[in-house]
Order: structure tokens, then C-alpha cells, then sequence
């Protein structure tokens, strides 16, 4: 992949459509091996991307689902205790009395107990895509840790040495903005602030997702999911929504959006009672542009 | 003709126009840049010089300044604050302080004056109340510790194990271990204006108390910011009072609630304060500056912080709706609005910051 377009066509290719910044942000987390840092509305296709970029590389996606409280040894590696107390009584009965206590220690030590977690996983099987979901969730000093590990693609393990990734691995943070990540963190990444498509180009996602559906009823969904994130709802529909909305009208072999089909689905799209309301109340001709 | 002194002007416009790109910003910027072309330029700049959706229209704007003609794509909308489910009720029901301001039939005069309004105090009242301050219990919130401690339960601490099974060969005792925790930070934010006056000393006191027992910052807000968090720090409550009212100029002045708070997280909060901290925000919402400001200020507040409460002093009376500007704009973001005007209300709080 040698441009932005290159990455744009690789990922039309895995089903994903990425607009041009989306493209630029991908290729120059590749070509200049830094992660990148997406933040964004529910809905926009952050975690998506890891998993298209993944696909189009043709290499491992290794997931970190961040949550308050992670620490190293979720994130990084552990010891296989169990494993590592069985094969302290296999030495015993093949030698008995003849342990040598130092040696069958050391041999408890090595990469065959050694519980590799998501981050360690992107080390040792780069080049990979390694997707460190909701960063937001987690707590100051995991960032600080992660920033080591961003840093020099490297892990020491006291026991076992260094682990470094052959190449970088391609990393990609995504955050919902529940809080605000740290600026050390920020500056090691490319920053892309993923919107909600355009028209044309969520006609062309829901297209591609689903097969089966006709240009026109595309056109009218995701314009009515366009005016739905213009009125003020406690939960703007992200593409995931847009997708559900068509799939339930399919599934309902309507091929069009009219009132009472959007009232008899609007469940599939708005999932706050208030919205719903706002959205009845308003009245159906106005959601669908009559 | 040498495209690099132009790229970095362009970053240090940028700087002036309130993006902050340090040098390491810059240097991934010439690096994308080189691995971009100079036709991409705007995305290179836009994703390696910025670092948050308000940088984004500050970034078009520069971008259209220096380099001239247009940016690629229409500029990008302000995020809408998407408002947070919170209604009145759930902010204020389970205090149900309204009711409990009558005095419970047979209480004792204690009973009555810990659930007294302390603006309506008679000096004799107030020297009493003073000394009840002092008693309130005051325990930290708590979060979880990066590093684990031995524990009776939890999951075993294989290291130890194995150790001690070096000496024995058996697993003897199982020694285990569970993350601990860490007290989190509290911050107390002390609206002094002149409205907020008759419990500004009530308020100061809890301060104090509050700042011995945990570990905490103090700030007072009004026409200006100032931090109290080292005036509090010593033990006499009646010096670190009078070293706090000598240091705060603005006492019983106006309130610029927006602005002070914004001076706040520029100045301490972003870089660490309010990180994760559990911020109380003493005031009665009377804003003379703009609301939407604060409404702004809080919204990145709520960001920041682990939990953000409101004490407000009316919000005890059983007539109150939160319509002044201030307060009305900050509510979306606020986890529970609180009363802070008597004893009981102070205790009320504690017990929501240590739970928090």
C-alpha cells in the first residue's frame, strides 16, 4: 500500500468504505508506524476500522476491551500457576530426591508458562493489528504503562528478558470521549476525529452490508437517520443503527419507508423511550421528509 | 524553494491560534508531510498536529489563513455536548432533604441544629455548630490500586507460592493476593461570592475538616480562582481559616462562575487535579457571566472527573427548582445535585463522596 488510496480501495475491498481523511489516517499509521488515535460518536466505525484494517493487511486482529481497573497482568502477560505447580510435581516423581530446588525453579520461568494477554500477543505475532478499545474506561496508570509499551514496541519480563516486536504492529486506540485521555498518550498517536458519513456514502454502506436492498429504500433510511442526528436526541443513530433499521425492514419485506413502517420499527433505531417520543410527537412526515 | 520553513510557520501559527503542538507534534507533522505529499498536506497537519475535536475548527481556520484556498472538506461541525440522562428527580430524590428540615418530634437540640439552615445561625449557634464540624466523619472515596497486596482472599499470589514451596516442596500455605486500593482525590470548588456569604465560613470549615482527612484540594471561586488547598493545610482550624480569608481577595465580591471554572481546569485541572477525583462544587448557581460557558466548563469537568457533585445550599428547601442561569446550564452535567446548607446536608455529602 504506497497511498491514502491504495488503503482506501484495500479496505472497499473487506466491505469497509472509508472516506478520504479516514484513508490518509490508516495509510500514515502504517507508513510511519505510529498508532492511531480515533475518537468519535457511538456508531462511527472506530472499532470497524481495526477490524478492516486487520482483514486488508491480511494479518491478526488482538483486541484489548479496556475497563476500569485493567491492569498488567489482564493486559500483558501472566504466570500459568497451575501449570507451573504440575510441572514442579512431574520433576518430582521423574527424579525423586534429586531436585535440584534453583534449576527447577528456573525451568518454572520460561515462555511455555508464561500466559501471553493481548498486548504481549501483538508483540510476539507483529505484524498484526492490535485494536485498545474504549482507552477512555481505563485508569491514569494504565495509560502511563500502555505509553511505555507504545513507545518502543518492547517489553522487559523480569524472568524471561526483552520481548520486541518484530515490526511495529499497527495499533489503533479508540475512545468515546467519556473522559479525557492524557496528552502524553495523545502525542505518540495520529489524531482522527471519525464523523457520520455523509449521504451518498452511508447509501453506499448500507448497499454493501446489505446486498439485498433496494437504492431507493437505502436513500430514504439513511436520509431519515440524517434528520434524526439533526434533532436534538439524547442518542444520536450511529451507522450500526442505520444498518439494524434497514435489516428490520427487510425483515418486515417492506422495500419502503413509509410512516407506518418507521413507527412499527423505530425500536431498532432509537433506544431511549424519550427519543421515541420526541421523534412521535414530531410527527412521522416530518422523519421521513414529507 | 525549501517547503520546510513555511511547514513550521504554519505549526507555530497554528500554536498562536490556541492548538498546542509541541515540537514532537511538528516533527510527526514534517514526517507525514514527507510521506504524504504536499497535495495531502491539510491531512497530514490535521492529523498529527491535532488532538481533539475543538483543535478541529481552530486547525481549518489556520490551515485556510496560511496556506490559502480552500480546505478540503466543509469545516468540521462543533460536537453538540450530548446531555447526559439525568433528570431532577434522580439528582436530588434520595437526599429528600426538603422534609427532613421540620425537627423530628422529641429530637434533641442537637438533632435540630445539625438540620438547621446555618445562614439563620445566632453566634451562640454557630460556636456550637463549629465544634459538631469537627466531629463529622470524614472518610476518602476509594479507587483501585495499580500494584496487588496480599490478601486472605482473592486469587493466589503465585510468586509467593512458589517460594515458599522451594523451602517445603508442597504448597503449605496459599498465600493470595487482590488489588488494593488507593484513596481517590477530592477536590472542593468554593463559590465565596457575595450571595453564597452566609455559609462561606460553614463551607471553609468543612473545608478544612475535609483537607486533614483525605487527600484533597481547595480552591475558592468568585471574580477570580485561588487555591487554599496549602492555607488549610495546618492543623488549627481558626489559623488556617484566617490564613485562608487573608489569602482570598474576592470574598463576597461577584460570581463569574464560567470564567473561574474554566481558570481552574486550564490551570490545575487538565494537567491532573481533577483527573479521576471526585470535585464538589459549592455555589447557588447565580452566574453573571455567560451560561453557556459554564455549561461548557462543566460539561469538560465531568470529563475529567471521576464524579462531579453540586452542593447547593437552596437545593435543601422543598420549594426549589434549579432555574438560575448558572446552574441550569451545568445540570446535564453533574452526577448528583446535593444540598450543603446545614450539618445534616454536610454529613449527606460526605457519605455521597465517600460512596463515590
Amino acid at each position: 500500500m504506497h497511498s491514502p488510496e491504495d488503503v482506501a480501495a484495500a479496505l472497499d475491498r473487506v466491505g469497509y468504505l472509508a472516506d478520504p481523511g479516514l484513508a490518509t489516517a490508516a495509510y500514515l499509521g502504517v507508513a510511519l508506524g505510529r498508532p492511531l488515535f480515533c475518537e468519535g460518536e457511538p456508531g462511527t466505525g472506530k472499532t470497524a476500522l481495526a477490524a478492516a484494517m486487520a482483514r486488508a493487511l491480511d494479518v491478526p486482529l488482538i483486541r484489548l476491551q479496556c475497563h476500569e481497573g485493567i491492569d498488567a497482568t489482564q493486559a500483558l502477560y501472566d504466570w500459568d500457576f497451575p501449570r507451573q505447580l504440575l510441572h514442579l510435581r512431574a520433576l518430582e516423581a521423574a527424579a525423586p530426591g534429586a531436585l535440584d530446588a534453583d534449576e527447577a525453579e528456573k525451568s518454572l520461568y520460561t515462555r511455555r508458562f508464561l500466559l501471553a494477554r493481548p498486548l504481549l500477543r501483538a508483540l510476539e505475532e507483529a505484524p498484526c493489528v492490535l485494536l485498545v478499545d474504549e482507552i477512555d474506561r481505563a485508569d491514569d496508570e494504565f495509560e502511563a504503562f500502555l505509553l511505555e509499551v507504545l513507545g518502543e514496541y518492547a517489553v522487559t519480563i523480569p524472568e524471561l528478558g526483552e520481548v520486541r516486536a518484530a515490526v511495529p504492529p499497527l495499533v489503533v486506540l479508540t475512545s468515546n470521549r467519556t473522559r479525557e485521555v492524557h496528552d502524553a498518550l495523545k502525542r505518540r498517536c495520529l489524531y482522527h476525529w471519525l464523523e457520520h458519513p455523509d449521504l451518498p456514502r452511508e447509501i453506499a454502506i448500507l448497499r454493501r452490508t446489505l446486498p439485498e436492498v433496494t437504492e431507493a429504500l437505502a436513500a430514504q433510511v439513511a436520509a431519515a437517520v440524517r434528520r434524526l442526528r439533526a434533532a436534538d436526541l439524547l442518542k444520536p443513530p450511529g451507522v450500526a443503527e442505520t444498518i439494524d433499521w434497514t435489516r428490520a425492514l427487510l425483515a418486515l419485506g417492506r422495500d419502503e419507508l413509509d410512516a407506518e413502517a418507521a413507527a412499527a420499527t423505530l425500536g431498532a433505531v432509537l433506544k431511549y423511550r424519550e427519543d421515541a417520543d420526541r421523534v412521535v410527537r414530531a410527527g412521522m412526515a416530518a422523519l421521513l421528509g414529507g | 524553494m525549501d517547503p520546510l520553513p513555511g511547514l513550521v510557520g504554519f505549526a507555530a501559527a497554528l500554536r498562536a491560534a490556541g492548538v498546542a503542538c509541541g515540537p514532537d507534534r511538528v516533527r510527526a507533522f514534517l514526517a507525514a508531510a514527507a510521506a504524504l505529499g504536499l497535495p495531502r498536506l491539510y491531512w497530514a497537519g490535521r492529523l498529527t498536529l491535532c488532538a481533539e475535536p475543538d483543535d478541529l475548527p481552530r486547525y481549518d481556520a489556520a490551515f485556510r489563513a496560511w496556506f490559502g484556498g480552500e480546505v478540503p472538506r466543509p469545516p468540521a461541525r462543533p460536537v453538540a455536548p450530548r446531555p447526559r440522562r439525568s433528570t431532577l428527580a434522580a439528582l436530588t430524590g434520595a437526599a429528600g432533604s426538603g422534609a427532613d428540615d421540620a425537627p423530628h418530634p422529641g429530637a434533641s437540640d442537637v438533632e435540630v441544629l445539625r438540620r438547621r439552615d446555618v445562614s439563620g445561625l445566632t453566634a451562640a449557634e454557630r460556636a456550637h455548630l463549629r465544634e459538631l464540624i469537627e466531629r463529622l466523619r470524614a472518610e476518602p472515596p476509594k479507587r483501585p490500586a495499580f500494584r496487588r497486596r496480599p490478601d486472605r482472599r482473592g486469587t493466589l499470589d503465585a510468586d509467593r507460592v512458589l517460594r515458599a514451596m522451594r523451602a517445603t516442596g508442597e504448597p503449605v500455605r496459599l498465600p493470595r493476593e487482590r488489588a488494593g486500593v488507593r484513596p481517590r482525590r477530592v477536590v472542593l470548588l468554593v463559590d465565596v461570592s457575595g450571595s453564597m456569604r452566609p455559609y462561606a465560613d460553614t463551607l471553609l470549615r468543612f473545608a478544612h475538616i475535609v483537607a486533614r482527612r483525605m487527600p484533597t484540594e481547595v480552591f475558592t471561586l468568585g471574580t477570580r480562582l485561588t487555591r487554599l488547598t496549602r492555607h488549610l493545610r495546618q492543623r488549627d482550624p481558626e489559623l488556617a481559616l484566617a490564613a485562608a480569608a487573608r489569602a482570598v481577595p474576592d470574598f463576597a465580591g461577584g460570581t463569574r462562575l464560567g470564567e473561574t471554572l474554566r481558570a481552574f481546569l486550564d490551570r490545575w485541572g487538565q494537567r491532573g487535579i481533577a483527573r479521576g477525583a471526585v470535585v464538589v462544587l459549592f455555589s447557588d448557581g447565580w452566574e453573571r457571566g455567560d451560561p453557556a460557558l459554564l455549561g461548557e466548563q462543566a460539561a469538560r469537568l465531568s470529563r475529567l472527573a471521576h464524579r462531579v457533585l453540586w452542593a447547593n445550599p437552596h437545593a435543601g428547601s422543598a420549594d426549589y427548582a434549579p432555574v438560575q442561569s448558572g446552574i441550569a446550564a451545568a445540570l446535564p452535567h453533574i452526577d448528583r445535585l446535593l444540598a450543603g446548607h446545614s450539618l445534616a446536608a454536610l454529613d449527606e455529602l460526605l457519605r455521597e463522596v465517600r460512596r463515590a
